[in-house]
């Protein structure tokens, strides 16, 4: 059960744009049974982010470099007029993840959102019906209209707002609103 | 292929040349507005109300209304 819930956690977090934490909730879990490898991350070195706000990360994206890459990042050393745009992109392929235009490339989510929201405001719809028929308290007398007609007359009697308001508006020589 | 140098001083004072006269200008023509559309004519309408008021036919009209406790509508 506890290994259910966090494999969801997992997915859930692996899908916020704000940092690209490999956060493995799923090994620590898993530890209990001892089968697979647990890797915890550890957060008092440096760290590799996507975001937008910050964006130079503490290291770059690839540390264990292949023979081929490690060949590459010692072109780099000399004059990079020498380097072919290809191998330009695969040293910033090296050293970041995702480019700024794919972090800000907009995403699906915002359908997701709403329909969540107009869903479950449909549903408290639904609860405030169900409470209207069985929860309210009787009407109270003084929102039946008869009420409501002595209500209004009184208010007239005592010249309510006579200068801009309610009685303002009400014509006492004909007994009308004017 | 070289970029020209992106402006690096003079942000905050550039945006608030714009946005500070653009923002007392409507903080004042709201006020003008609210002054000359609500305070005005507000103060008009209660000089005319006063202006033909007669205190003691409204008392009686509401005296004979029977909202007073202090005094009944008279017996006619």
């Amino acid at each position: 059960m506890l290994r259910l819930t966090s494999s969801r956690l997992g997915s859930l977090l692996a899908g916020r744009p704000t940092a690209a934490l490999t956060f493995s909730i799923k090994g620590r879990a898993a530890s209990q049974q001892s089968h697979e490898v647990s890797e915890a991350l550890d957060m008092s070195r440096p760290m590799y982010y996507d975001r937008v706000d910050m964006p130079l990360p503490d290291k770059p994206y690839k540390d264990v470099l292949s023979e081929a890459e490690q060949k590459l990042k010692q072109k780099e050393k000399g004059p990079w007029s020498q380097l072919t745009n290809e191998e330009k992109v695969a040293l910033y392929r090296l050293k970041f993840c995702q480019s700024y235009s794919e972090m800000k490339a907009p995403s699906a989510e915002w359908k997701t959102v709403l329909g969540g929201v107009l869903f479950f405001l449909g549903f408290t719809g639904l609860v405030v019906w169900w409470q209207r028929i069985y929860v309210y308290p009787p009407r109270p007398r003084t929102l039946e209209d008869d009420w409501k007609a002595m209500q209004l007359q009184r208010m007239l009697d005592m010249r309510i707002n006579p200068v801009e308001g309610l009685s303002a508006k009400w014509d006492y020589d004909k007994g009308q609103w004017k | 292929m070289s970029l020209q140098k992106p402006m690096m001083r003079g942000l905050l004072a550039k945006r608030l040349r714009f946005h500070l006269p653009i923002a007392f200008g409507v903080a004042l023509a709201v006020a003008l507005s609210y002054k000359f559309g609500v305070t005005e004519p507000r103060k008009r309408a209660y000089a005319n109300f006063y202006k033909q008021y007669d205190a003691v036919k409204e008392f009686n009209a509401m005296r004979e209304a029977g909202v007073f406790e202090s005094v009944r509508p008279s017996g006619k």
